[in-house]
């Protein structure tokens, strides 16, 4: 929720705090309520319900998608940013993280105080967290969530701690639950007093997440549940210290370069992104990006990218150290390209393209996105070269021009009959007369992609006196009561 | 004539043939909004699968819009490259001559700028030859000035031959193609047609059909009027 405020915030849509917002996810029996503001939670909006019913509860609420798979990766971003107070972090289920902290609180001046400085650390990111320290996972999840603020829980006082929580605070399944609700087991105290022999004969066959006796033994302790932190990927960068300022980096460039694509090559992985950083004497830094349609671990190639580009450096007074650093990094095979063992000797397409954007900007450089459209703009477009594959070629039933007018530019016509072929048209002043014609062909506008009033259009293949043949059309029709006399477009060239 | 020779000869008429192909070749368009010499280029590029480098610049792709993918028939992947200065299409057509993975490299060039020198083409014709792509460059509004293309045509369109079905419809294209310098080659002109279903030119024969000449279809959509 305050990851979908801050993106609206950014983009100047943010709503007032006052109205109810919910974010829904998809369920299984149609949309349910994901995450909601302070103003949704007062109005009664339920976490889990769907969405129609609390639509009926509030009838103002306003309704947004949530976007899962962006929580996750912040998530998982977060998990990594953690690493600033211990060395053992995890990402636990969809909202949670897991830091294991043993041995390094005291850094902090002490686990309360550790927990100020992490949730004062949050809420400067504009997260709101709810924070705890158990000796174990599933007693620091239970507390988190179920116990007091900023609860610290010693292996003294855990049991004391535990027991006037609710079961759900085991992280069982709401299945589960509902049963030990049912048997009058209501909080993990009274759980704890039920014998152990009958509780392992009533769940020997369940799972662990429904499993209530294996859920408390790790909450308490007498099951391990380690910290399986992830590794976070080395940072493959290179950097040139100078014993004296300078104002051209040209020089280290090569040097660097080798020394990024040999760690590259021990890794066996290419990378598509390369940030050239320069740390001027005066303290500023200024940085120059490159970007490659397929991961390289080529130093002559990556190098040359930079070539034109080196002028941008604003170099100040001069600076003295440069780093390096690959970014997006991939695996890359190594291929033999020929039986003997030699190269083609040629470049590689990708290599070109990266030279063409480095220097042309990715605007430039295009290659076509051909979709199944009837409309002629829409069957053939371009996108940018870096972005990946080509399309398959289609063909088209009727026959299409060699080029194509990007916009379709208006024609003055004479025609003999309203709904029939030109006679003759002006296009930029000069007068073309209509010797032979193909057509019309109906082209209707797409009506799930095209606003309302869009006109129809007819397509006419045409040959003029000297030889040349276009392709013109009448958009709409007279008496369609979409606007009023049709317009005429030249929309391109037969070869 | 022994036959080692004879087989001498034949390679070497068949490596003039190659080096033909892949040379520089300058086309100029008789106007500006005339797609013959378009089509008349795509006819001549190999036939392979591998991609094609097509650059503009920004008037040319104005006045005489840019390549439609669906019209190219079953064509090879193209990479579109539309910069702003004449200056930059022989940069961008001088880099894609070092990638041997291109089967060809098309370059518009508007008017006569000066950065399109003799030694532009030069530079363009020898990179072409060592790297074995074959290179066309397509002048509009433009005299033809002094160049190293090996090759230098003038195409413009003729009326279309006859449609099969529809006597009123324009048939295949015809264009009028005069090769007025080459290196290997007695210049020449030819009305050629394209046969679009085989992608093959057919040169038509130098003294035409009445019919074909006089008819075009005129008469008839008058008499309909």
């Amino acid at each position: 929720m305050e990851r979908w405020q801050k993106a609206m915030a950014r983009i100047g849509n943010a709503p007032s705090d006052d109205l109810p917002v919910a974010l829904v996810a998809e369920g299984p029996h149609g949309q349910v309520i994901h995450a909601t503001n302070r103003a949704a939670r007062l109005a009664g909006i339920a976490i889990g319900a769907r969405v129609v019913d609390m639509r009926a509860v509030c009838p103002t609420l306003q309704v947004e998608y949530a976007d899962l798979a962006g929580d996750a990766r912040a998530l998982g971003r977060l998990a990594l940013w953690a690493r600033r107070w211990c060395p053992w972090t995890v990402v636990d289920g969809a909202d949670g993280l897991i830091l294991d902290t043993t041995g390094s609180d005291h850094l902090l001046g002490g686990e309360a105080a550790m927990l100020v400085e992490m949730e004062t650390r949050l809420s400067l990111l504009g997260l709101t967290a709810r924070l705890a320290v158990a000796p174990t996972w599933g007693a620091a999840w239970a507390l988190a969530r179920y116990g007091p603020v900023r609860a610290i829980c010693t292996e003294e006082t855990r049991a004391a701690d535990l027991h006037p929580l609710p079961v759900a605070a085991l992280r069982l399944e709401a299945e589960t639950v509902l049963l030990l609700g049912r048997l009058g087991l209501k909080t993990i105290g009274q759980l704890s007093e039920v014998p152990r022999l009958s509780l392992t004969r009533r769940f020997a066959r369940s799972t662990l997440e429904a499993n209530p006796l294996l859920r408390l033994d790790q909450a308490m302790g007498r099951l391990a549940e380690p910290v399986a932190s992830q590794e976070a990927r080395p940072r493959i960068i290179a950097q040139a210290k100078l014993p004296e300022p300078i104002m051209d980096p040209t020089a280290y460039l090569p040097q660097l370069g080798e020394e990024v694509c040999a760690q590259l090559e021990r890794e066996g992985a290419g990378c598509r992104r390369l940030t050239l950083v320069v740390y001027r004497t005066d303290g500023e830094i200024s940085r120059l990006k490159v970007a490659t349609a397929a991961p390289s671990r080529a130093p002559a190639h990556l190098c040359r990218l930079f070539d034109d580009r080196l002028e941008r450096l604003d170099p100040g007074f001069g600076f003295d150290l440069i780093t390096l650093e690959a970014g997006m990094i991939e695996p890359v095979k190594t291929v033999q390209a020929q039986l003997g063992g030699g190269s083609d000797g040629g470049v590689p397409l990708s290599h070109l393209i990266d030279r063409l954007t480095a220097r042309l900007g990715p605007r430039a450089v295009k290659t076509p996105v051909l979709k199944e459209s009837h409309m002629p703009e829409r069957a053939a477009q371009w996108a940018p070269a870096m972005a990946g594959a080509g399309a398959d070629p289609l063909t088209p039933a009727q026959e299409r021009p060699l080029r194509l007018l990007d916009p379709p530019e208006e024609i003055r016509v004479l025609y003999a009959v309203p709904e029939g072929p030109p006679a003759q048209f002006i296009w930029r002043r000069q007068t073309h007369r209509v010797v032979r014609y193909a057509g019309p062909e109906r082209i209707a506008p797409e009506w799930w992609s095209d606003r309302p009033g869009t006109r129809l259009r007819d397509y006419f293949r045409i040959e003029d006196q000297a030889g040349c043949r276009y392709w013109l059309y009448r958009e709409g029709l007279h008496e369609d009561g979409r606007g009023g006399d049709p317009r005429w477009f030249v929309h391109g060239c037969f070869a | 004539m022994s036959a080692p020779l004879s087989i001498k000869r034949l390679q070497g008429m068949k490596r003039q043939a190659e080096i033909q192909q892949v040379a520089l070749s300058e086309v100029f368009s008789q106007t500006v909004t005339d797609a013959g010499a378009i089509g008349f280029v795509l006819s001549r590029l190999p036939k392979t699968s591998a991609p094609i480098l097509w650059v503009q610049d920004r008037l040319s792709c104005k006045e005489a819009g840019q390549p439609y993918l669906p019209g190219l028939g079953v064509h090879p992947p193209v990479i579109w490259v539309n910069v702003g200065r004449p200056a930059d299409v022989l940069w961008s057509m001088e880099e894609g001559l070092r990638c041997t993975a291109l089967s060809a490299v098309i370059g518009e060039v508007w008017g006569a700028p000066p950065a399109l020198d003799f030694t532009a083409t030069k530079r363009l014709a020898l990179r072409a030859e060592a790297a074995g792509v074959a290179c066309w460059l397509i002048r509009r509004a433009a005299a033809p000035g002094l160049s190293a293309a090996r090759e230098r045509w003038r195409v413009a369109s003729l009326p279309s031959a006859a449609h099969p079905h529809d006597p009123q419809a324009p048939g295949a294209p015809c264009w009028q193609a005069e090769l007025f310098k080459s290196r290997s080659r007695k210049p020449g002109s030819w009305a050629v047609t394209h046969d679009r279903a085989s992608d093959r030119i057919d040169i038509l024969p130098p003294v035409r059909d009445g019919a074909l000449a006089e008819g075009n279809g005129a008469h008839r959509q008058r008499a309909q009027r």
